[in-house]
């Protein structure tokens, strides 16, 4: 062993030199960050570190959990009186559409029967809290108190009371971590409420979205609402995720979509994670083995 | 080994459980959940530049490596981003170790705030390559507040050294 700068005579057993020790380090680091970021495949060598790192997190955990929950003993009873009103009014009206919801579900399941479709896909949800944005600089994520245990699944949708605002993409035990729709590198397949013109949207790294892969001929206008079109298999179909901002049809032959999204998905606190009760079928076997 | 090499105070050896475990409580503060405030110091890059200043031979590349690892699976953050950065900076740190130490903190400090910078760097680099998003200048906060520690930290970590070899009950230190 020998230690930068530090030639010791060759009778003394030495390892290798520090520069080829670095380079294979470097090498080692970036064919883990290929495998990671590329290929995902590292899942299960991180999910072996976690054994080390879980309770280490938990203890660490504990300060901010502390400041959380001493903030809203001292919060005052104003605040509460006033949240309370709010709540109420909301609950009447949110009555009053769900009795009409019940109303239409079930006659909707009845002229289904009659029609001989198949029945809308059954939906399953967990409640959760967002606990914290995830520590990494580079990504629009953040974490859940809600995991493994609970039922939280990766791939499913999260939604607050105005849309969809992620999808989780990780998930522990206890908690689980959701990568924000304004990510760079989320996606969420969409379609227009008012005439179901499909796309894809985008994360834009810059807190709004945008809708590619749409030609620019194509009837979008701003205003329009976009909804989860649910072809992925993935997200449960309908619901609601951005309105239209702006639409420039100059720049190609594809549509510049700007849109901004509906749910508050940098400030809300409270959340459902929603998924579907069955996977839909997998598609028919034509396709190659491995691709989507 | 001496707190500067200038002085003529002689330290006890370092005890190695004593690295690791400063090692892992500077894990456990980076996985302190603060959101996205920045200019948080990196605890863990510091305390590792530490000693490998301070012990060269004992601490280098491979621990650097192993504790990335263990900060890239706590913070979320891809695997070998953190690794790559701290196998870099014991790299140049064991490289300054001879030097570094004839100074006084304060410019110890100023050594080893470029090696935090291109820590810092390195991890931006790897990220914005995989399609990350730019978060901002104020991201290079976290090396100028790691090197503010860098004077209160080394005293704080020497401090097991500085007993003397025999018990003496009325010595304050």
């Amino acid at each position: 062993m020998s230690f930068v700068g530090h030639q010791p005579p060759p009778i003394f057993k030495r390892g290798l030199a520090p520069l080829a020790r670095l380079f294979m380090f470097v090498a080692l680091c970036l064919v883990l960050l290929v495998a990671d970021l590329r290929f995902r495949y590292l899942e299960v060598v991180r999910n072996g570190l976690s054994v080390i790192t879980y309770p280490l997190q938990m203890a660490a955990s504990t300060p901010a959990d502390v400041v959380r929950n001493a903030a809203r003993y001292f919060g005052t009873l104003i605040d509460v009186q006033l949240e309370n009103a709010e709540l109420r009014r909301h609950q009447l009206d949110v009555g009053e559409r769900l009795l009409r919801f019940d109303h239409l579900e079930r006659e909707n399941a009845e002229l289904r029967g009659l029609l001989e479709m198949s029945q809308r896909i059954a939906v399953r949800s967990v409640a959760a809290d967002i606990l914290y944005n995830a520590p990494d600089p580079f990504a629009r994520k953040v974490i859940l108190d809600r995991g493994a245990q609970q039922g939280v699944e990766p791939g499913l949708a999260v939604v607050d009371a105005q849309g969809v605002i992620g999808q989780v993409t990780r998930v522990h035990p206890i908690q689980s971590e959701v990568t924000l729709l304004t990510d760079r590198r989320q996606s969420i397949p969409v379609s227009v409420v008012r005439n179901g013109v499909r796309g894809v949207l985008y994360g834009t790294g810059r807190g709004s979205l945008e809708m590619r892969h749409v030609l620019a001929d194509v009837d979008i206008q701003p205003g329009d609402q976009l909804v989860t079109s649910g072809l992925d298999g993935v997200y449960v179909p309908g619901l609601p995720v951005a309105k239209v901002l702006s639409v420039n049809r100059e720049a190609d032959a594809f549509a510049r979509i700007d849109c901004e999204p509906l749910a508050a998905i940098e400030r809300s606190v409270q959340v459902l994670v929603v998924g579907r009760a069955a996977y839909p079928p997998p598609p028919p076997a034509s396709e190659p083995e491995g691709r989507r | 080994m001496q707190p500067t090499n200038r002085s003529s105070r002689i330290l006890l050896p370092v005890k190695l459980w004593f690295v690791y475990l400063s090692l892992f409580a500077a894990l456990g503060l980076e996985y302190i959940p603060t959101g996205r405030t920045p200019g948080l110091p990196d605890w863990v890059a510091l305390v590792l530049a530490f000693w490998c200043v301070r012990e060269p031979l004992r601490i280098g590349m491979g621990v650097g490596f192993v504790f990335g690892l263990l900060v890239d699976v706590g913070l979320g953050a891809a695997m070998g981003q953190h690794a790559l950065a701290y196998v870099v900076l014991a790299y140049l740190a064991n490289t300054l170790a001879r030097r570094v130490l004839w100074f006084p903190s304060w410019q110890q400090a100023l050594h080893v705030l470029p090696l935090l910078l291109l820590a810092q760097l390195l991890m931006m680099a790897v990220r914005l390559l995989a399609g990350g998003e730019f978060p901002g200048w104020s991201y290079f906060l976290s090396s100028f507040s790691s090197a503010l520690l860098w004077a209160p930290l080394s005293f704080l970590l020497l401090l097991p050294q500085y007993q003397p070899v025999e018990r003496d009950d009325n010595r304050p230190i």
